[in-house]
């Protein structure tokens, strides 16, 4: 087996100095890290210095590659040197390079006047979401009432293969995390009520801040992350394939048949999930209470609804109905924002999870203010 | 490369699809030989595994029976590393990354070695860009950015940067205008001829085989039934190929191609 290392070895002969170019002077081998770095220094010294060769000959090269050419053109300083000795098939190839060898236009670097500008581009750009949300919020009203006045022609079969994938599939992964959120609250109040003996008192708090807050957040936060960020690619990837102008073309009302069954499905599903999250959560608690505590089923479930009003029951179902609809609507709004490329799906989906979960927290909080004497 | 020895070589293909539960039998005793420096055209009807064929010399599908042997390796080792200097692949729809500027595609597999320096790099990606017929002022566009002839000549150029001696195309010339095609069609051509390769083109195109191809291999009733010079093919009796050559269109790029060339 021949040597393919690429590698010069020199040849005095006695006018002048000649470099003999053997091995394979392809990508692949030139990348091997031992050839590439003894190749390196060869080639320093036979183009400059003392030794500087002036006669090249490349005929006992193996094979010669475009980027081997471009390592010999690049090292002569991008001009044919003295004597060249090589085959018509290489000389072709350094042709190639040579004619192709151009500086590469640089990008324009961004000057103070362009930062500005492109900050007053992010400002719009937030202006132009909360346009875009408003106008799917008004899209999703108008379809609302259409959908009223006409309710047999309403995109029904979507809206129940949504209600299955976004709610019933979700099941046991709330279940999970609520039973265990339950536990660990469980476990960690234990600990401080015991100091004080207030043992019973644990019904009390597990039971409002499970029914009141957790729960629906919980089960909110989970969907906008299973769910929110689906719906964004659904919609994102229909964008990229040109699903969504088919059906603008087609005359098929897309906030119609794409966003009213997201937002249906939901605003349905989400209260009940939260439900369920609480149940499971609840279950989770009241056990751990039992094994940590001594505080029996039996007691805590009779005592729960003097603990807690119905009417915070009421708050988080009404609560989750709103978060599932906002849930849907940032999820498709970032979907219909998706731009042609693969990138902006990537970024459209994260942008979308990360919005829902921050609305979700948000809208939670101002419902906490407004609610604040309702059930406490 | 001793041009005695085959660079791709099939034998007694089986592959199977399942689909719903059924079998659908593409490919049964099918049997391929390319040689070194051929400009090889696959054609068939819809459904006969042109595809499915391309993607299995590249390794990317495993065939259910038969063994494929690419440049003297098992087709499955073709995309173990350094697999862009053994085989380029055009696909149908460019596949180019895109979140990588266009010079950026072309030189990914050489920056990916990790060991040549940027400059190197960069320069080898500026002179296949410009191969390929596109300006250094497209280098730093967006895929997203491009009509589909630049797409394609950039992932023909991200195909070609590593020199590789084997080049697969799938369906080159579709969704591209007739004087896109043209010009594409001429620049694999001088390509072909400049660089030695060996090409295996899948087409529906007839302008483009017909220009193209050094040889013809048909694929129908699950095999290669007949491969020879686009003429000899034509004279093979099969309905695939009545119909698909002697059919209108084929007899309109066979007319054009008994045509003197227009003078200049």
């Amino acid at each position: 087996m021949e040597d393919a290392r690429p590698r010069i070895s020199r040849q005095q002969l006695p006018l002048e100095r000649c470099a003999l170019l053997q091995g394979q002077w392809t990508a692949a081998m030139l990348a091997q890290a031992s050839a590439w770095e003894g190749l390196q220094r060869e080639l320093q010294a036979a183009c400059r210095g003392e030794a500087q060769v002036q006669r090249w000959d490349l005929r006992g090269l193996l094979r010669l590659d475009h980027t081997g050419a471009q390592l010999l053109w690049n090292a002569w300083g991008r001009q044919w040197p003295a004597q060249l000795e090589a085959l018509p098939g290489q000389r072709a190839v350094l042709e190639r390079v040579a004619r192709f060898s151009v500086a590469l236009p640089s990008f324009r670097r961004r000057s103070a006047g362009q930062l500005f500008q492109s900050l007053g581009r992010q400002v719009l750009g937030v202006v132009a979401h909360l346009q875009g949300m408003l106008r799917l919020i008004g899209q999703l009203l108008l379809d609302t009432l259409r959908l009223l006045r006409h309710p047999k022609r309403g995109p029904w079969r979507d809206f129940s293969g949504h209600l299955y994938h976004i709610g019933a599939t979700a099941l046991p992964i709330t279940a999970l995390v609520g039973f265990l959120i339950g536990v660990v609250l469980a476990y960690l109040i234990s600990q401080q009520l015991k100091l004080f003996g207030a043992d019973p008192f644990i019904v009390n708090i597990l039971g409002l801040s499970l029914i009141r807050e957790l729960g629906p957040v919980l089960a909110a936060i989970l969907i906008a992350g299973r769910s929110g960020s689906s719906i964004t690619a659904q919609i994102g990837v229909m964008r990229v394939t040109e699903e969504i102008d088919a059906m603008r073309v087609l005359g098929i009302a897309r906030g119609y048949r794409l966003v009213l069954p997201r937002v249906m499905a939901l605003a349905l599903a989400m209260p009940l999930l939260s439900v369920w999250t609480t149940l499971a959560a609840m279950l989770g608690g009241m056990l751990a209470s039992d094994i940590v505590m001594g505080v029996t089923p039996a007691y805590f479930i009779s005592t729960l609804p003097n603990a807690v009003e119905a009417s915070n029951l009421t708050l988080a179902v009404g609560k989750s109905a709103v978060f599932g609809v906002l849930i849907a609507l940032v999820g498709c709004h970032y979907g219909l924002r998706v731009k042609p490329n693969t990138e902006s799906l990537g970024q459209g989906t994260t942008a979308s999870v990360v919005t829902s979960i921050t609305v979700v927290i948000l809208v939670d909080a101002v419902f906490a203010v407004v609610f604040k004497d309702v059930g406490l | 490369m001793s041009s005695g020895k085959p660079v791709v070589e099939i034998d007694n293909l089986a592959s199977v699809f399942r689909t719903a539960g059924q079998e659908f039998v593409v490919h049964k005793n099918l049997n391929l030989r390319i040689d070194a420096g051929e400009l090889l055209s696959i054609v068939g009807g819809s459904g006969s595994g042109k595809t499915v064929l391309l993607r299995q010399i590249l390794g990317l599908e495993t065939p259910r029976a038969g063994r494929i042997t690419v440049l003297g390796r098992p087709a499955v080792q073709l995309s173990d590393d350094g697999a862009a200097s053994r085989v380029g692949m055009l696909f149908q729809h460019g596949a180019l990354f895109s979140a990588f500027s266009v010079l950026d595609n072309i030189a990914f597999p050489l920056r990916e070695l990790g060991t040549l320096p940027e400059a190197l790099v960069r320069d080898a990606a500026l002179v296949k860009l410009q191969m390929v017929g596109l300006d250094v002022a497209q280098a730093h566009k967006m895929p997203a950015d491009l009509s589909g002839g630049m797409v394609k000549r950039v992932a023909l150029a991200r195909a070609l940067i590593m020199d590789p001696p084997l080049l697969l195309l799938d369906e080159p010339t579709a969704g591209l205008d007739p004087d896109s095609a043209d010009a594409l069609c001429d620049l694999l051509r001088s390509l072909h001829r400049e660089l030695g390769l060996t090409v295996v083109m899948v087409t529906h195109d007839l302008d483009t085989l017909f220009e193209l191809s050094t040889r013809v291999a048909v694929l129908a009733d699950q095999k290669v039934i007949v491969s020879g010079a686009p003429r000899e093919v034509m004279g093979f009796a099969h309905p695939f190929i009545r119909d698909f050559f002697l059919g209108e269109r084929g007899q309109r790029a066979v007319a054009l191609l008994h045509q003197p060339p227009i003078a200049v």
